[in-house]
């Protein structure tokens, strides 16, 4: 029973299915936003799948001297760990499908291992453009991963605690506690588009210097599957920002739970895509500037601030 | 990391055109930077020899797709300098009202390319939506979005009348609301100065040393903008601003051509009022008398020169097109050396390139021997034939397409 349980855990809910299609619908409000936005229609409902669908049944080209290998296994390990990473993290009540105290750290482990497969995935692409991008993905998350490991930290400290659940057992209990972390979430927030490569933070991409970087070399199924990878991370860190900043009404009753969860992400989504529009892209060394100068101050501001909280509070 | 060369173009997503960059990187910054002209050729001069002055004004109209009324006004320039005539005043209004409708389009499109280019998309939507209605002016006036055809040899095609004048008002009016919020946008959103400021730098004596042209130039402080120096049409009666600016980067390109667009309004308003009456043309025989001509036009991208040798019949014996962005481009690899890679799009299209209309020859290169040729025109017609012929279609029998010509 217990395995047939971990099973469903993970390829139906809230595991690789739910994953991908709850991405999908993630992509399109997200396009969709960007679109309205920027004063265009936008795609239909159904069109990230169409993408999905169009791009898996084109021919997949490999270049000759890129590793074969390492090519085509790259885009699944990135799938794979996005998809492993939700596992920890609260979907509907306060609940995930598996925790134990450290799994925070766990799970921003798994998300760093997408990036790196951008990272390899560039390298081994053995092209100038996909190497350069490469090299910027990797700078890149020296940048964002310590602000952001420190934002999503501060409220654990508060909670006194290493797991996701906990943490928002915790605050949805003291629901007033998360006024502190308010300064964490605006840290988190902007830390995330770092890591989901979106503007102003698509440097490694950046279409019109390089092409598309990292990506440039796959096509066909392999980079559908680097997409879905990326909607699915979209996912997570929706869900971790909602778990851990917005921990309100939760609700026992699977739909409404559910519904409420929908809100929350959509609202983190929101963000994201109204900072995608307003924003030009950024430099590598300015991002890094920035990051440093400003994110990273900020966030160990917020973890003083819970530290003080703490003690005052107890 | 050792240096590494880059390859930007010729074909590339932050160009819009086929043109060869090509970069030394170090890290992340340019060591050095070539240019490679020449792939976009398409012997437009070599046709205007075997065609009439008057087909030739839509053959020179087609250089450019966005500088079309340029091509065409400075060409006719020319014609009408050799012919002796000079065309009515109403005419001149209307030429000047048309050079600068395209004038506006031209910097509302550069406006949204440059937001592309530094991966500010919504800059690019917002910009190119406000260019919908002068794009809709430019279709009301001429029936065309683009390649208007309101020229013609002795004046202009067709008159403006008084509604369409109150529309254009009406219109010119929505496009300085906007134009006013893009001046704020580009001058205080803090990530587009970040990326524009201290960019591409050209300074005043290297903008003149290089022969910059247009905003290029003018950003860098040099007032050079022959509208004013050598008017043509009826900017000699029309009051304006020359504007400069002397941050001498991108971001003074780009404020350069946003104020350049108030101008615009003003002189649009300036020649609405006072459209003087008269004829639209004046009579042109078709047989040019010889001689040759000159021709300067201040194109959106900067000066354009058009000459022209005539030999009494009614072809034009030599048409020679030396486009704005052939004068830019000696520049651009003086300002990419030094900056960074992610600044390389920006740089290029600050100076707003439009390759094909430059591209007058094509150079050879044979790797092996490492030698260079040129091919002149009966080469590359023989080229071209037997090109055809390899794949099964066989030119050689029209006569005109002949080696031995005609």
């Amino acid at each position: 029973m217990e395995d047939k349980l971990s099973l469903f855990y993970i390829l139906i809910f809230p595991g690789f299915i739910f994953l991908s299609l709850y991405g999908l619908l993630i992509e399109y409000v997200d396009r969709k936003l960007y679109a309205r936005f920027q004063n265009r229609v936008g795609p239909r409902w159904y069109q990230p799948l169409a993408d999905i669908i169009k791009l898996a049944s084109k021919e997949t080209i490999i270049p000759r001297q890129a590793d074969n290998r390492m090519f085509r296994w790259i885009p699944v390990f990135a799938l794979a760990a996005a998809s492993t990473s939700v596992l920890y993290v609260p979907i509907w009540g306060t609940n995930s499908a598996s925790s134990f105290d450290g799994d925070i750290l766990v799970v921003m482990y798994l998300l760093t291992i997408p990036t790196l497969t951008f990272f390899l995935a560039g390298w081994y692409s053995k092209s100038i453009f996909a190497t350069v991008g490469a090299i910027r993905a990797l700078t890149q998350l020296f940048a964002y991963e310590v602000p952001l490991l420190m934002a999503l930290l501060a409220p654990a400290l508060l909670a006194n605690t290493w797991s996701f659940t906990k943490m928002a057992e915790f605050y949805s209990h003291h629901p007033l506690y998360s006024v502190f972390n308010i300064i964490g979430f605006v840290v988190a927030i902007i830390a995330v588009q770092g890591k989901l490569e979106r503007v102003p933070f698509d440097i490694p991409e950046a279409e019109t210097e390089l092409a598309g970087g990292p990506f440039v070399e796959y096509s066909g199924r392999l980079l559908a599957i680097f997409r879905m990878a990326i909607d699915v991370e979209m996912v997570v860190v929706a869900s971790i920002i909602a778990a851990v900043y917005i921990p309100f009404f939760y609700n026992a009753v699977p739909v409404l739970g559910f519904l409420i969860y929908v809100i929350k992400t959509m609202f983190v989504v929101l963000i994201l895509a109204a900072i995608r529009s307003i924003f030009a892209r950024l430099r590598i060394e300015q991002m890094i500037n920035f990051c440093w100068k400003y994110l990273a101050p900020l966030a160990i501001l917020q973890i003083i601030i819970n530290i003080i909280a703490k003690g005052v509070l107890k | 990391m050792g240096k590494v060369v880059v390859p930007v173009g010729p074909q590339h997503p932050a160009l819009k055109e086929p043109e060869g960059f090509s970069l030394t990187l170090e890290g992340e910054k340019v060591v050095s930077a070539t240019v490679r002209l020449g792939y976009n050729h398409r012997g437009i001069e070599k046709a205007c020899e075997e065609r009439t002055y008057t087909q030739n004004i839509y053959l020179i109209e087609r250089i450019c797709g966005i500088c079309s009324h340029t091509h065409s006004t400075c060409f006719i320039q020319c014609v009408e300098e050799l012919a002796g005539v000079e065309i009515t005043s109403r005419a001149a209004y209307i030429r000047t009202l048309v050079g600068e409708l395209e004038r506006i389009h031209s910097h509302l499109l550069w406006l949204g390319v440059a937001g592309h280019e530094i991966g500010f998309d919504t800059l690019f939507m917002y910009s190119w939506r406000d260019r919908e209605l002068v794009m809709d002016l430019l279709a009301m006036l001429t029936g065309n979005r683009v390649n208007y055809g309101i020229n013609t040899i002795g004046g202009v095609r067709r008159d403006v009348s008084s509604e369409q004048i109150k529309d254009i008002l009406k219109t010119v009016d929505k496009l300085e609301e906007r134009t006013k919020y893009y001046i704020e946008v580009l001058t205080q959103e803090t990530t587009i100065v970040q990326r524009l400021a201290g960019v591409g730098r050209l300074s005043k004596e290297d903008a003149i040393r290089l022969g910059a042209a247009g905003p290029t130039a003018r950003a860098a402080g040099v007032k050079r903008d022959t509208r004013k120096d050598d008017p043509y049409a009826a900017y000699g009666e029309v009051p304006f601003e020359v504007i400069t600016d002397q941050n001498s980067d991108v971001l003074g390109r780009g404020i350069v051509r946003v104020k350049e667009l108030m101008e615009s309004y003003k002189i649009i308003r300036y020649v609405l009022e006072r459209l003087p009456e008269g004829e639209l043309t004046v009579k042109v025989p078709k047989k040019i008398p010889a001689g040759e001509a000159i021709s300067r036009y201040e194109a959106p991208r900067g000066e354009d020169v058009h000459y022209v040798k005539s030999n009494g019949t009614e072809m034009p014996e030599r048409v020679k097109v030396r486009a704005p962005t052939l004068a830019n481009l000696s520049s651009i690899s003086h300002m990419l050396e030094g900056g960074y890679l992610a600044d390389v799009p920006i740089i290029i299209a600050a100076i707003d390139p439009c390759f094909s209309c430059t591209d007058r020859m094509i150079t050879v290169t044979d790797r092996e021997k490492d030698s260079k040729s040129m091919l002149d025109w009966n080469k590359l017609r023989a080229y071209s034939i037997d090109w055809h012929k390899e794949r099964g279609l066989d030119f050689s029998a029209i006569s005109h397409l002949r080696e031995d010509g005609r």
